[in-house]
């Protein structure tokens, strides 16, 4: 047999198997629930994507292990590669919105953005946990989509008051912003701009450019020109160890040097080690294996070998991200079923569920994870919450906590986002909204 | 002012085409080109002087680079280091491009492969050396793999088919890569290869220069690679067949000249160049699929120097190194920043205006 007829062989047969796996996939029964998993593990993004991919399923296939799913019904989890790139997620979406999916989780403002009006036509909520659109947080306006338990606008708000607590106050500091040019790096330089004009410091803005992530020299030139008292960082991806090891380099402070939480991976800071010791980012959980819920997934998952992660890899920040992002899942899963009497719940029973999501203290100790975040509650009028977040710092080899835990401006955001909101349906006459009274 | 600028700019090049090119059109209509053209960028100088502009865009960069002379040599050597490693990017392209007349879209990713494949062997326990001398063995493989199975069976057709086949094997690359070695990020071995990591402060210049050891070792490495593969195809045996490869396949072979050999050696080269880049710039950053974006930042130094030349991609890199980080830098801040990205091609087209074979490609002429 010729080479090329080999080749072709192996092709055809790896077509046809995929294709037999493919229609085997498990069909819905009354007692599965299906969630599919919008990741990245590949890409320029995987980075980052990895660890949350890990996480998100990691926790979900140890509900199934442990309790045979959430409520009686077993989870049907299935991952679709989108790379980070909104096209694939959206076709990502609509291919498996009609297996019977409950919620989509974009991991990715770009795809969040795609989504948000697909969301009330398919009746499939978004859960965008902490990033997305800030403006979805008005749920009378945005019925559909969630980005509990904080959006970008209060997390920035939170940064902004633990840099006014800090020493004589921010009023007269020059607060220098580093961002992914992308919707997402942009996404707070709105709030940024009215909270500088509101409390008298001034912004100097950097954007750096996707194609640029990993040649950041003169970005930081221009900020050691400028010689800002703070640094925020709206990075991701390769970006983040880049940034990171160029502060250094301009002999930048690293206890001055915040990132938001998607710039505080332990990939991101690793390959500076312990020179980025002191470097502060945003965060809204916990981090390490020190609670009974992951070290159930240690046993039922990891060293069943049902896991991608690695040992070692479980409780690192980005892992516990995606961790977390899969208990709100399960929790909304399980107030919707509480709400509605059915075992088997439909995208519609879901957004129900996390609307009326309260992950309280007691409710966190029940399922293995006491103090591992802020209690959470959702209402039909927020669907974020504003709920507090902590700054974490780099010690070289890990992540300590640095702050107690810091409540956002609600006063001065909320009225933003209620504005905003009104801005993103101005011209869409037909838009779905709802009244909480 | 971004439009502005743009519009002055595209003005000006009227104003000089209608100058230069004067065969091309008719005398009445060339006059009344230029014309209009000068009276163009008169108007809009204008506003651009009344919006205080000219003196933001062509007086205050040049006064701050003598306010802080320190921070203009940091942007120079930062242009410098980063202008090697472009040069050493581009030759990848040229040596391939010079053999085979494609343009090989998977130089990106075998940056990529080349240092996933170092760390992935140190990993597993190979020490740093070893795991070096390993990954160029699997460059070499990579290399005759790349003659055997894609080039060989292409051989005498269109550059495009070729070109399109290299863009499969990028996609082949980062599928065979990431089932290989995972999508997570790397830390680059730069320690155990003996790469400095220091860095030196000279109070020089009523301020600070910051040098990176690990930058002077880059641009060190670069010049060594980008002057030895210069003579090594320019004053050996194999460069000449190289040429003669280039000029015509069928001819050099008519000579005796191998064209699977040559190929081989050439994709050899430039993974060497890929496997050095991507420890280089891994050591910078992460060693991470991302890194084969920064291969695309040689596109605009192969415009300038020509995609057949060898001095063209070392004074290119320069050019482009040092060119975006000055326009990053000194007039970023006008229009908001992140133009480094962009400028580069827009200085690669000011020179194309003038040179259409780049800085040194050959005058193109076409008997008829």
């Amino acid at each position: 047999m010729s080479f090329k007829k080999l080749a072709l062989g192996i092709g055809a047969a790896g077509m046809l198997a995929s294709g037999l796996f493919a229609a085997s996939t498990p069909a819905q029964a009354e007692d599965t629930i299906y969630v599919p998993l919008l990741t990245y593990r590949t890409g320029a993004f995987a980075g980052s994507g990895v660890p949350i991919a890990n996480g998100l399923h990691d926790y979900l296939a140890m509900l199934n292990e442990r309790d045979g799913g959430v409520g009686g019904a077993r989870l049907i989890i299935e991952e679709c590669e989108t790379g980070y790139n909104a096209q694939k997620g959206v076709e990502c979406y609509e291919s498996t919105k009609g297996n019977g999916a409950i919620v989509y989780n974009p991991f990715s403002t770009g795809i969040t953005l795609q989504l948000i009006p697909k969301a009330p036509v398919d009746e499939i909520p978004i859960l965008s946990m902490g990033y997305g659109l800030s403006a979805t947080a008005v749920g009378e306006t945005f019925p559909w989509t969630f980005n509990a338990p904080a959006t970008y606008w209060s997390q920035m708000s939170a940064i902004i008051t633990h840099i006014n607590e800090q020493g004589d106050g921010i009023a007269g500091q020059k607060i220098g912003f580093i961002y992914l040019d992308v919707g997402y790096g942009r996404e707070p330089i709105d709030l940024l701009d009215a909270l500088a004009a509101d409390m008298g410091f001034e912004v100097v803005k950097v954007p750096v450019a996707v194609a640029e992530m990993q040649s950041q020299s003169s970005h930081w030139l221009q900020v050691r020109r400028e010689n800002p008292d703070w640094m925020i960082m709206w990075g991701w991806g390769a970006m983040n160890p880049t940034a990171i090891k160029e502060a250094i380099n301009i002999d930048y402070p690293m206890d001055r040097f915040i990132g938001v939480w998607w710039s505080g991976g332990d990939s991101d800071l690793r390959p500076a080690g312990d020179d980025a010791i002191g470097y502060l980012s945003a965060n809204f959980h916990a981090t390490g294996t020190d609670f009974p819920a992951i070290q159930d997934i240690l046993t039922h998952v990891v060293d069943a070998g049902l896991s991608q992660a690695s040992r070692e890899s479980v409780g690192e920040n980005y892992y516990n991200r995606g961790l977390m992002n899969s208990v709100l899942i399960a929790e909304g899963i399980r107030t919707a079923q509480e709400l509605t009497g059915k075992v088997a719940i439909t995208g519609a029973d879901m957004r129900m569920g996390l609307e009326n999501m309260n992950l309280s203290e007691e409710r966190l100790a029940e399922i293995g994870l006491a103090g591992f975040t802020n209690p959470i509650t959702v209402t039909c009028e927020d669907h974020a919450g504003a709920h507090p977040i902590y700054l974490q710092q780099w010690n070289g080899a890990g992540w300590e906590a640095a702050s107690d835990w810091i409540t956002p401006m609600r006063d001065r955001v909320r009225p933003l986002l209620e504005a905003a909101a009104e801005a993103y349906v101005a011209d869409k006459p037909d838009w779905e909204t709802q009244s909480c009274n | 002012m971004v439009l502005w600028i743009l519009l002055v700019l595209a003005a000006g090049a009227a104003v000089y085409y209608g100058i230069r090119f004067e065969g091309s059109l008719k005398q009445r209509d060339r006059h009344a080109m230029i014309a209009l053209s000068a009276i163009t960028v008169v108007i809009l100088g204008v506003q651009l002087y009344r919006a205080e502009l000219l003196g933001e865009i062509f007086i205050e960069p040049f006064a701050f680079m003598g306010e802080a002379p320190d921070l203009f040599v940091q942007v120079l050597w930062q242009g410098f280091v980063d202008g090697t490693l472009y040069a050493l990017i581009a030759l990848g392209f040229v040596l391939i491009f010079k053999a085979s007349g494609v343009f090989n879209f998977a130089q990106g990713i075998m940056v990529v492969f080349g240092a996933l494949s170092l760390v992935g062997l140190h990993a597993a326990g190979v020490p740093a050396w070893g795991a070096l001398v390993l990954a160029l063995v699997i460059m070499g493989v990579l290399a005759v793999g790349v003659e055997r199975i894609v080039l060989r069976p292409l051989v005498n057709q269109e550059p495009i088919i070729l070109f399109m086949a290299t863009i499969g094997l990028w996609y082949f690359l980062i599928g065979f890569g990431e089932l290989i070695f995972g999508g997570e990020p790397k830390v680059m071995i730069t320690e155990q290869l003996g790469l400095p990591t220091g860095r030196w402060r000279f109070d020089i210049l009523g301020g600070r220069v910051n040098v990176n050891q690990l930058d002077v070792a880059a641009a060190a490495i670069a010049v060594l690679l980008v002057t030895g593969l210069g003579i090594f195809f320019n004053k050996t045996r194999i460069g000449r067949a190289l040429r003669a490869v280039a000029d015509d396949h069928q001819a050099a072979m008519s000579v005796g000249i191998s064209l699977n050999q040559i190929w081989r050696i050439v994709w050899f080269a430039a993974g060497i160049v890929a496997l050095a880049t991507g420890i280089m710039w891994g050591a910078k950053s992460d060693v991470s699929f991302a890194l084969a974006i920064v291969a695309l930042k040689a596109l605009p130094v192969l415009i300038l120097g020509g995609f057949t030349s060898i001095p063209g991609a070392i004074v290119g890199g320069l050019i482009i190194g040092i060119g975006e980080k000055m326009a990053e830098f000194y007039w970023g801040p006008l229009v908001g920043g992140s133009i480094e990205s962009w400028f580069p091609y827009f200085l690669a087209l000011i020179f194309l205006l003038f040179r259409p074979q780049g800085l040194f490609g050959d005058k193109i002429i076409d008997r008829i």
